[in-house]
């Protein structure tokens, strides 16, 4: 049983979006402390806005100033905050309806416990103290014992100077991730600068890197193959432009090396030989960094080219 | 119109994690089971359909690497949906029933294990106004439950009850990753306790569809699709009263749900405070069975679950449990978006 591997897979972006005509009203509103809300053709105020109705998906552009203070709908405890929430100690979780708009936000409430948390209750907004166009631009709610604010929502023409017209909200999400069997030998193997693949107990094809399955059969591959080191170019390419952040001077040859014994070419760049020089049949070896994991090229081994009919299955 | 059904279903083991297996090591064994038991070859298969989320893998693409499971050489007729396999069902049951094929394999697989499924599914809610906000899903779901309560729906005995009555179903499910008495636990977001919420796990499951005398030859009691309709609610939260499902009602309707009383109901009911709400939609009496297989409160293997619930009430036609079965699944925050299936055994065909 080969050991499992894992490794900690970091997926992070940065989420950027343009902003409609309504959207961009509503968060540069929240920037400049003023919540806007739309009117549905069934005279309803939405908030937050959204540009279509939901029910008869017409466009919807009437906007309207809506009061910063309103009642929880309904609300969930949240005793351990995650990363990224809006806050870091306990807090509550609150739909609310700002007075002046028929359907609730959702955001969180700073309270100091779950027993001062009720539905009805009232509340106003917290804003933060640095305003970007963005919904974080409420800080949290917290509770409110004061007058209700103005429940006639007041037309508003959704104009600003500045107005944010998108937002980039970043994004993370953490994993481990495991490659499963198949994938963990091969990686093992290559530690001692070897090449495993995985032979098909049902049409005999020796697959590499191998993924566990013959994705001809549809059934699991187990039996383990070594493959190479050496091999033949089965195609190649010329990469004249530079990727970025790629130490690599173009141009370069990146190539299918189907190595010995593989019934399935993989990539690799092919260099120790002028670009123009490079062809089918081309027999090539890996070569090593010092430390690598993988191969960082292959050079020519200088023995006679392989005859087409040699790899013609593998092109 | 064509009459379709499903002939064949397979689901893995749930477990809390699979390290040891990649995507295509999960799904396989289903894929095998399913395809012997109907004694189909792969490359006889009209029409294949998988869902899944590359979210909760953390790479892109990543229904690629499972299609290496199903044979996808020489080339097969295949599609993926972004969603539970529930959905990959509909759009192979619509590829059957406009003659573009006879069978249909649809699987599904969702391996949560990688990730913290809590914040992965908050990168599906609306990126403007919630998803800068992380609320993750249990928050999401225990707004939901509190609104229930608060409209005085359920009590917090019902939503107990709930759990004890899946977890206690489950013990005769060897798939199920939690069986037995299962305490209510402490609460994780208020209102909800361990108990009303699903567990996390890796999954997968698979059926075979087929149409008219092909299923009948596949399968000695085949379950006939006799309606399915898949419907979505308003996107916003704070737009849609949270105590009511009316995308369930209306998916219902059209599925001809109410045409017809029906003795069992496998219900995606991820937390116990949705099963209420999907009984009123469904206007399920207490006669209904419900979830006899312990439903996602037992497994709950993200993208798959939905798929699961069609396969668990196809399976109790096939093994003569059931004559007319509801099927629900659900994607999407409280009950965005829900699909019913309407299943019936040859007998009740009149």
């Amino acid at each position: 049983m080969t050991e499992i591997l894992s490794a900690p897979l970091v997926v992070e972006f940065p989420f950027t979006r343009s902003l409609g005509p309504v959207q961009s009203a509503f968060l540069t509103g929240l920037r400049e402390r003023t919540v806007l809300g739309v009117r549905t053709d069934d005279g309803r105020v939405l908030v937050p806005p959204v540009e279509y109705d939901p029910v008869t998906a017409n466009e919807l552009r009437s906007l309207l100033r809506v009061a910063p203070t309103g009642t929880v709908t309904t609300w969930a405890w949240n005793p351990a905050p995650r990363r990224d929430q809006p806050l870091g100690t306990p807090f509550a979780w609150v739909l609310v309806r700002l007075d002046g708009a028929d359907t609730a936000l959702l955001h969180a409430l700073d309270a100091p416990g779950p027993d001062a948390v009720h539905t009805g209750m009232r509340v106003r907004i917290r804003w933060a103290a640095t305003r970007t166009g963005a919904i974080t631009d409420i800080a949290c709610f917290e509770p409110y014992d004061g007058e209700p604010g103005t429940t006639e929502p007041v037309p508003h023409g959704g104009e600003f100077t500045d107005s944010v017209t998108g937002i980039t909200v970043p994004a993370r999400l953490d994993y481990v991730h495991t490659p499963g069997r198949a994938q963990s030998a091969y990686l093992k193997a290559l530690e001692d600068h070897r090449t495993v693949g995985e032979r098909c107990p049902a049409c005999r094809k020796v697959y590499v890197p191998p993924r566990g399955a013959c994705p001809t059969c549809g059934i699991a591959t187990a039996e383990q193959v070594e493959v190479g080191p050496r091999g033949t170019v089965t195609t190649f390419c010329i990469v004249n432009i530079k990727a970025k952040n790629l130490d690599i001077d173009v141009p370069y040859v990146y190539a299918h090396i189907a190595l010995d014994g593989a019934d399935l070419a993989l990539h690799g760049r092919i260099a120790g030989i002028p670009y123009d020089q490079v062809r089918m049949g081309l027999r090539v070896e890996p070569v090593w960094a010092e430390g690598a994991r993988h191969p960082d090229h292959y050079r020519p081994t200088g023995e006679p080219d392989a005859g087409y009919d040699t790899y013609k299955e593998l092109v | 119109m064509r009459d379709v059904a499903i002939v064949a279903f397979a689901q893995s083991p749930h477990r809390r994690r699979t390290d040891e297996l990649s995507e295509v090591d999960l799904l396989m064994p289903v894929l095998h089971q399913v395809l012997e038991t109907t004694g189909l070859k792969a490359n006889e298969i009209g029409f294949t359909c998988s869902g899944s989320a590359d979210y909760l893998a953390g790479r892109a693409f990543s229904f690629t690497m499972a299609l290496d499971g199903v044979g996808a050489h020489p080339p097969i007729s295949e599609s993926h949906v972004e969603m539970d396999g529930a959905w990959a069902l509909y759009e192979a049951w619509v590829k059957i029933m406009t003659g573009e094929a006879d069978t249909a394999l649809v699987y599904a697989y969702g391996k949560s294990s990688p990730g913290q499924v809590r914040d992965v599914l908050t990168r599906q809610l609306d990126p403007y106004y919630l998803a800068p906000l992380w609320p993750d899903s249990l928050a999401l779901a225990a707004l939901q439950a509190q609104a229930l309560l608060d409209a005085g729906h359920a009590d917090r005995a019902a939503l107990t009850a709930i759990a004890t009555r899946s977890r206690t179903d489950a013990a005769a499910n060897p798939y199920a990753q939690l069986t037995g008495d299962v305490p209510a636990g402490g609460l994780l977001v208020h209102p909800l306790r361990t108990g009303d919420c699903p567990p996390i796990g890796d999954g997968a499951a698979a059926v075979i569809l087929a149409a008219g005398d092909t299923a009948r030859a596949l399968c000695a009691r085949p379950a006939w699709i006799r309606g399915i309709d898949h419907r979505i609610e308003a996107h916003a939260l704070g737009v849609r009263d949270l105590t009511d499902s009316p995308s369930t009602r209306l998916a219902a309707r059209h599925a001809g749900a109410f045409e017809r009383p029906v003795d069992t109901a496998e219900l995606h009911a991820p937390f116990t405070s949705q099963e209420v709400i999907l009984r009123t939609a469904l206007d399920l009496g207490d006669d209904v069975r419900v979830n006899p297989s312990g439903g996602a409160l037992a497994a709950n293997p993200i993208m798959a679950a939905g798929l699961i619930r069609l396969g668990e009430a196809a399976a109790r036609i096939h093994r003569g449990a059931s004559v007319r079965a509801l099927a629900h699944a659900t994607s999407g925050p409280c009950l965005q978006q829900n699909l019913v299936a309407v299943l019936e055994g040859e007998s009740a065909h009149g």
